[in-house]
């Protein structure tokens, strides 16, 4: 069965339409990927399976309808958003970013452990622990924004643009990092990426995107050796 | 210097009250971006909620304490029925909203209570211990609470998890959402304080200034000048400033002649209007620089 089933997902900004009936389903431990150009509902597409958009049709995740439902209510079933512009509590210090990832959690022991493991995925967010996330990097931001997601222990990462501000090297080592996650401890993923080769590289799966509908489906593998999307999203 | 040091503390005493109004309205104003006039009105509200229970002869501390537990469910209360309608629906609408709530209470009281005035008791000894003479014994109980009820606020936030869930909510509501913070009831909870809060600004200074339905008008005059001169935006400022500024009034009141007790609470409108005029982020405020 399908971790998530999204059937006929409409969704609006005030009037504008944004999507026009999306349909797909993401596996169990599976990492789908979204490619489009800019405008055509990428992020929308995520945050319409969060609720943070006016929504239509179908949403059910985990064998459970989700659609209609509260943001909050959506994230304590299992599913964590990174969202565009990192979501930072700027205020608040690094490790209690983190720990705001774990504030519908009750297993206090399974939270230290978790908090240990993104301190070992991202050392140098152990470093600046203590330190006001607001003037963090936004590289670091980055890392903490995936880091207070990964506190949730989730079992569907919804990511929107993991690289945003990331070095090269850090980014590689990101999606490194998401890659391990995924097979080790089956978490689904739904990635958004402007670097397409990098997220195909990851994903089993891959959309493409175009003013609101999906014109192209299939694994990751065949969506990468298509002539048109290498043209328009891969640059070669 | 005598009169130096009593003018001060005085000025202390009122200041602790100015700054339990300013952190209750700061509280609010974090997690919506709006002052809550009626703030005030409903700290008069809980005083008189602690009178009746006095009345009918319940001990002065578990009054104070019921009253504090009452104002905190009538806090969240007015938050779920009244503000949540028109919560985001523009700050006109908002405001006027917290207008008419001045207005209902204000009246409620009169109707209810009579605006006659009423003595309203101090609980606090007749004598200062240690032999300290410069301050009052009403004086120097209301510094000793009004710092209490400071710390226990300040550590709640400070230490505990639902209290650092209402920072996140009020800093970043989305990203709060996105963790599975419950958002809305945060706000109602960040009410219901504030309403707790104002509940022992106005039970310590009813007996200085005695019960009646206008009694916090000028306390949260105060209260703002407070809020502003400490910074709206940092609550901790917002305390310090109450105390600043209620010395500052104390002081002024003594030692410039033609303000005398008449003027003093222009002091506060004054105040007012050179911070928001000088430095409109206050002493202690953050600037919020928008990317636009």
């Amino acid at each position: 069965m399908a971790l998530l089933e999204v059937s006929n997902l409409e969704a609006f900004y005030g009037q504008t339409q944004v999507l026009r009936g999306l349909s797909f389903k993401l596996e169990e431990g599976s990492v789908t990927t979204i490619l489009g150009a800019n405008g055509a509902g990428k992020t929308t597409t995520l945050r319409a399976i969060c609720a943070m958009v006016r929504t239509a049709g179908e949403l059910v995740f985990d064998g459970r309808r989700i659609g209609g439902k509260a943001t909050e209510s959506i994230v304590r079933r299992g599913i964590a958003h990174v969202p565009e512009g990192r979501g930072t509590f700027v205020r608040l210090s690094a490790e209690q970013n983190l720990r705001l990832g774990a504030y519908a959690r009750r297993d206090a022991a399974g939270v230290e452990q978790d908090l240990e493991r993104v301190y070992g995925y991202f050392p140098r967010l152990k470093e600046r622990r203590g330190q006001q996330a607001g003037t963090l990097s936004g590289g670091e931001q980055q890392m903490l924004a995936v880091g207070r997601a990964l506190m949730m222990r989730p079992r569907l990462m919804l990511l929107d643009e993991p690289s945003f501000g990331l070095a090269p090297l850090l980014t590689e080592e990101l999606f490194r990092i998401l890659g391990a996650i995924s097979r080790e401890r089956q978490v689904s993923m739904l990635v958004v990426e402007q670097n397409a080769s990098l997220a195909l590289a990851i994903a089993d799966h891959a959309y493409l995107l175009e003013t609101g509908r999906i014109v192209m489906s299939g694994s990751a593998h065949e969506i990468g050796k298509d002539e048109s999307v290498r043209k328009a999203y891969l640059g070669y | 210097m005598d009169l130096f040091l009593q003018q001060t503390f005085a000025g202390l005493a009122f200041g602790g009250i100015y700054a339990c109004v300013a952190l209750a309205v700061v509280m609010i104003y974090q997690a919506t971006d709006h002052l809550n006039f009626a703030q005030g009105e409903m700290a008069m509200f809980s005083t008189y909620i602690a009178y009746t229970l006095l009345h009918h002869g319940v001990p002065y501390w578990w009054a104070f304490l019921l009253a504090m537990a009452i104002s905190f469910v009538g806090g969240v209360l007015v938050e779920r029925i009244i503000v949540r309608p028109v919560e985001g629906t523009g700050v006109l609408n908002e405001v006027i909203v917290f207008i008419g709530l001045l207005a209902i209470f204000n009246s409620m009281a009169g109707w209810i209570w009579e605006y006659t005035i009423k003595p309203f008791p101090s609980p606090f000894p007749k004598h200062v211990p240690f032999g300290i003479t410069f301050v009052g014994p009403h004086d120097f109980g209301v510094i000793g609470i009004t710092l209490v009820v400071l710390a226990a606020v300040f550590l709640f936030f400070r230490f505990t998890p639902i209290g650092l869930a209402m920072r996140a909510a009020a800093q970043n509501p989305d990203s709060a959402r996105l963790v599975g913070i419950r958002v809305g009831w945060m706000l109602a909870l960040g009410w219901g304080l504030a309403a707790a809060i104002g509940a022992v600004a106005g039970m310590m200074v009813a007996p200085i200034v005695f019960l009646e339905p206008n009694m916090m008008g000028g306390i949260l005059l105060y209260g703002f000048a407070g809020a502003l001169l400490g910074g709206i935006s940092n609550p901790v400022g917002a305390v310090a400033g109450g105390f600043m500024v209620g010395v500052l009034e104390n002081l002024v009141g003594t030692y410039v002649p033609f303000i005398g007790s008449e003027l003093k609470l222009s002091v506060a409108l004054v105040l007012i209007v050179s911070v928001l005029v000088f430095r409109p982020s206050g002493l202690f405020g953050y600037v919020v620089v928008k990317r636009v």
